[in-house]
């Protein structure tokens, strides 16, 4: 059964990387929903937040080959309810609007939207949420005219602790063994 | 004495080209042998090549693809790193099959292409292509250097991430102002690279378990691929087999591990393999599969493959487990070590009631194909008494280099090894056109060896260009061509499964003796088996290369066969 996944992959910051990371998809015919590039939690050390619609046996044979990729430190894939996620978007619209229109007024204020900035010609208002919510104020400001939208990836933390930092701390350790011992 | 160098390095710098740094960077690595082709980015690195020629030889192939296959001959050879060299844009573009060659068949290789000065890249230059973003699907590593100083640490990475773990080809691109820049050299062997486990750590617990499902086993069955030759494990993988008396089956990678004669070896499993070993992969109780990816050619229809089997999967690749075949317990770790953790935990057996399984079939497939191949009594000459022949003038002892086609499977299934890494081929890329350039990088890598390519008629036109190599070096190939006029394998599905319709795989030859005397090559055309004896003696005994053409029936095809999407056990003998 296909579920959606999120996939957070921490990585070495290198040129070239997404390529091979969106390549392990493409090679299945598999169509990346959604997709953002972050520091992570940790110093130096890059994070890809990829969503996809797959069965857990693709997800896990993705893992595999992501995990395969020499500059990946790890990945791990979560289901929805694992996971703590949003995504973010901008509608322009144009400034009239939001005087003679009481109703945008309204959408405003019951979306949780926040007005990001306001001039003569224009206002943008911005609003985080799951893809439904932002879906929804779409459908509410679209009869009124909405000048340019866009909505951001998905970004997401997990319920559980994401064991990269001990991981890291392992490989850390090893490279100061590695390093005494060649010094030796 | 590696210490010592490394102090040395660590305090003294030597200020020099980013180029003539690359020289050195090869030979800190062991490379001393490299081939390629120069072009315009490339030519600082060639003028510093021309200096340190009497310690870095570079074998001039004659389209960049031999150069691949040639580093590839060599790496499969010696287990070292096989090095490739081309220029910008079309050079470097005509590595590509090489290197997805060797991705698929994890072969170490270093492959260096020259780039179009840094201010130039991205503008559509003259001879620039994103040959990064082009060959990133096919390496296990990529990277392109625009500043000299990065020259030594990017190469020591790269010999390391080439030949460590699963070993894979990797391609470093050098801009040209890089190659002309200035650094301050000192080199230091890459060790580790954060982000990279080359080796999973082999859990006890696996072990335990492997063991005891080998020891319960009733008719347990081995396969086992490259893996065993990549981690040099061979000792340790023939004391397992003999102490567990378990039958063991290779892939079309894994042949001479151990050595043909062997007792317990049962053959090759896969689309024209023996048929013992398929028909019982569906009969097994415990499948044991050592360094081994269960290609769709090994497996037929996975939906009914080893079905019944308890699965257990040594293997260094995590990527693997589970990946075609679902293990029930997979053993990560290098073939090396996870086979000498296992062999004291094994029971000493002998299995022999179930061997004499393996034995009845085998007897089954000789009558109905294998007595007719190599002792045919039709007038025709076929694939299989070639390849009898080389075997009893070699001893055994030759590196037989195959193509792929027909050819390829009478030669793999019928040539006899006695030493490892004596079998150099095309498995999961079927690249037309490997064997003649990787013969010639087998030789050179390993000179003291004969080295036989058998090619077919199809893919020896593919690569041909290559016998310059030979007229250049004097490599000693020795060439066989078993030609049917046909492109052989492709005709046989099409008489089997297309109705005989035999769509553009008929060819009109040129004369092959006289392309040989035109490179200076001795050569021989055989048309009828009383003559085949003497050519085939004749060649061997030759210290120089030599080119045998053998004119072998036409339709002839290659039983057994598992039928694409069949299952192994449907394997047909006719």
């Amino acid at each position: 059964m296909k579920k959606t996944y999120t996939v957070s992959i921490y990585t070495e910051n290198n040129i070239g990387l997404l390529n091979r990371i969106s390549a392990i998809f493409q090679r299945r015919h598999i169509n990346i929903e959604s997709l953002s590039a972050s520091d992570s939690e940790v110093d130096d050390v890059f994070k890809f937040t990829i969503v996809v619609n797959v069965t857990e046996t693709q997800i896990k044979k993705i893992i595999g080959q992501i995990e395969r990729q020499i500059e990946v430190i790890k990945a791990f894939y979560h289901t929805d309810e694992e996971t703590i996620f949003t995504e973010s978007a901008m509608f322009k619209i144009k400034s009239e609007l939001l005087f003679e229109e009481r109703q945008i007024q309204n959408i405003i204020k019951e979306s949780n939207a926040r007005i990001v900035t306001v001039n003569k010609e224009f206002f943008v208002l911005e609003k985080s949420g799951r893809r439904a919510e932002i879906a929804l104020m779409y459908r509410e400001l679209k009869p009124f005219g909405i000048m340019q939208f866009t909505r951001s990836g998905r970004i997401a933390v997990t319920k559980t602790e994401m064991p990269i930092t001990t991981l890291l701390k392992q490989i850390e350790h090893k490279d100061e063994a590695a390093f005494a011992k060649s010094s030796l | 004495m590696e210490t010592e160098t490394l102090k040395k390095t660590k305090t003294e710098t030597t200020t020099m080209s980013g180029s003539e740094a690359l020289v050195h960077c090869l030979l800190a690595e062991g490379a001393d042998l490299i081939y390629g082709y120069p072009g315009g980015a490339i030519m600082p690195f060639y003028d510093e090549l021309h200096k340190h020629q009497d310690k870095l030889r570079h074998v001039l192939t004659r389209h960049e693809q031999g150069a691949t296959h040639a580093a590839q001959g060599f790496a499969r050879a010696t287990g070292k790193v096989g090095v490739a060299v081309a220029t910008s844009g079309p050079g470097a573009t005509n590595l590509i099959t090489g290197i997805a060659d060797a991705q698929i068949d994890s072969t170490p290789m270093v492959c260096i292409t020259g780039q179009v000065g840094s201010h130039l890249l991205g503008s559509d230059a003259f001879q620039e292509t994103d040959i990064i973003g082009i060959s990133t699907p096919v390496t296990k590593w990529n990277y392109q250097i625009t500043r000299a100083e990065e020259i030594p640490e990017v190469l020591a990475k790269a010999f390391y991430i080439a030949r460590s773990g699963r070993p894979g080809p990797v391609l470093i691109d050098i801009t040209k102002d890089a190659q002309f820049g200035e650094l301050e050299y000192a080199y230091q062997k890459c060790t580790q690279v954060r982000s990279y486990t080359h080796t999973p750590q082999i859990e006890q617990e696996a072990l335990e378990a492997a063991a005891k499902a080998i020891n319960a086993a009733k008719k347990p069955m081995i396969v086992w691929g490259q893996g065993v030759l990549l981690g040099e494990a061979e000792t340790e993988f023939k004391d397992f087999v003999e102490k567990s008396g378990i039958p063991a089956a290779w892939t079309i990678l894994g042949v001479s591990a151990i050595p043909t004669e062997h007792p317990l070896n049962v053959g090759m499993v896969g689309m024209h393999g023996n048929y013992g070993p398929n028909v019982l992969t569906n009969e097994c109780d415990v499948l044991i599969a050592i360094g081994m990816r269960f290609d769709d050619r090994v497996t037929g229809n996975l939906e009914t493959y080893a079905k019944q089997a308890k699965v257990i999967h040594f293997e260094i690749d995590p990527a693997e487990i589970h990946k075609n075949v679902t293990a029930d317990i997979a053993v990560l770790g290098n073939s090396k070590e996870s086979l000498a953790q296992i062999l004291p935990l094994i029971e000493k057996k002998s299995h022999e009631a179930w061997h004499q399984k393996f034995k009845d079939l085998y007897q089954i497939e000789f009558d109905k194909v294998i007595k007719n191949d190599i002792n045919p009594t039709k007038e025709g000459l076929t694939m299989g008494e070639v390849i009898v022949r080389i075997n009893k003038q070699s001893n055994g002892d030759a590196i037989i280099v195959t193509d792929v086609g027909q050819h390829q499977m009478i030669g793999i299934r019928y040539a006899d090894f006695k030493q490892s890494k004596s079998n150099i081929t095309s498995g999961g890329l079927g690249t037309m056109g490997f064997a003649l350039p990787a013969a010639i990088g087998a030789k050179m890598g390993a000179p003291d060896r004969e080295v036989v390519a058998i090619i077919g008629d199809g893919g020896y036109q593919m690569t041909i260009q290559e016998l310059g190599v030979i007229l250049q070096t004097g490599a000693a190939v020795k060439i066989v061509v078993l030609n049917n006029e046909f492109l052989g394998m492709v005709r046989q599905w099409q008489q089997l499964f297309f109705d005989k319709r035999y769509a553009s795989t008929d060819m009109q030859n040129p004369d092959f003796c006289k392309i040989a005397d035109a490179y200076s090559i001795e050569n021989q055309r055989v048309t009828a088996r009383e003559d085949l004896d003497e050519a085939v003696q004749k060649m061997m005994a030759s210290p120089n290369s030599f080119f045998l053409e053998v004119m072998v029936e036409k339709e002839d095809n290659v039983f057994p066969m598992i039928p694409t999407g069949a299952s192994v056990s449907d394997i047909r003998l006719e």
